[in-house]
């Protein structure tokens, strides 16, 4: 498992390549990737920043991550999550899961996205042409973490 | 202890962090000797739904005890991903 809270972009390829390297057991990787839309609350955006709550984030990713290998057979998993300001088009989040079978590494991908929007400890404000706006959190967010309870 | 305050609530507030001395015993006592203080506290904690609190980093209720915490934060739901 390795969980990173960074400004800094990354490279979906060389992570990927750095989760496989040296290995030949394992027979899946999913890759989910979060991006900086154009679009929020029905208006423009020209930037987002994100902010973090340093120290706990890490703890939260790291707990999720846990979950997520304590439930599937898990191989690898890689999380990045940035934080900062960040334009229209930027990555903001990378999951990736491995696995010797697709099933798993699918449904532990979702998983880990949907536990880490209701539990990591980010927080989005939107820069509009009208100024700044903290994004609210989504009910369909709670759902889709919801589903998962057992 | 530390409390700290991020988002809108740290924005509300103008601060984001502080050290606060207290013998308050539950996060509930501790959120209202912050609102008697002033206006911007007060407003910050109007609506306790709009709220999460982590005592010592994990997310907790408001009657939890704070007793020995040393860091208790204020947030709204998160939003990243």
């Amino acid at each position: 498992m390795s969980v990173s809270v960074q400004t800094e972009d990354f490279d979906i390829g060389a992570e990927m390549a750095a989760l496989t390297h040296g290995r030949t057991d394992i027979g899946a990787v999913v890759s989910f990737t979060g991006l900086v839309r154009d679009m929020g609350g029905g208006r423009p955006i020209t930037a987002m920043e994100l902010e973090h709550y340093p120290g706990m984030t890490e703890r939260a990713l790291s707990a999720i991550v846990a979950e997520a290998e304590a439930r599937w057979p898990l191989q690898g998993v890689r999380v990045i999550h940035r934080f900062g300001p960040l334009a229209p088009g930027a990555q903001i989040v990378l999951v990736l899961t491995a696995s010797p079978h697709r099933q798993a590494a699918f449904e532990a991908a979702e998983f880990i996205m949907d536990y880490l929007k209701t539990r990591a400890p980010f927080w989005k404000k939107e820069t509009g042409a009208d100024g700044g706006a903290w994004v609210d959190a989504r009910e369909e967010d709670d759902a889709a973490e919801a589903r998962w309870a057992r | 202890m530390q409390v700290l305050y991020f988002a809108w609530v740290r924005e509300r507030i103008g601060i984001p962090r502080e050290e606060v001395e207290t013998s308050a015993k539950t996060v509930m006592d501790l959120i209202e000797e912050l609102r008697a203080r002033e206006e911007r506290y007060a407003a910050a904690f109007a609506d306790l739904r709009a709220l999460k609190v982590a005592v010592d980093q994990d997310v907790t209720d408001f009657d939890a005890d704070i007793t020995g915490a040393r860091e208790i934060a204020f947030f709204p739901p998160m939003t990243g991903g």
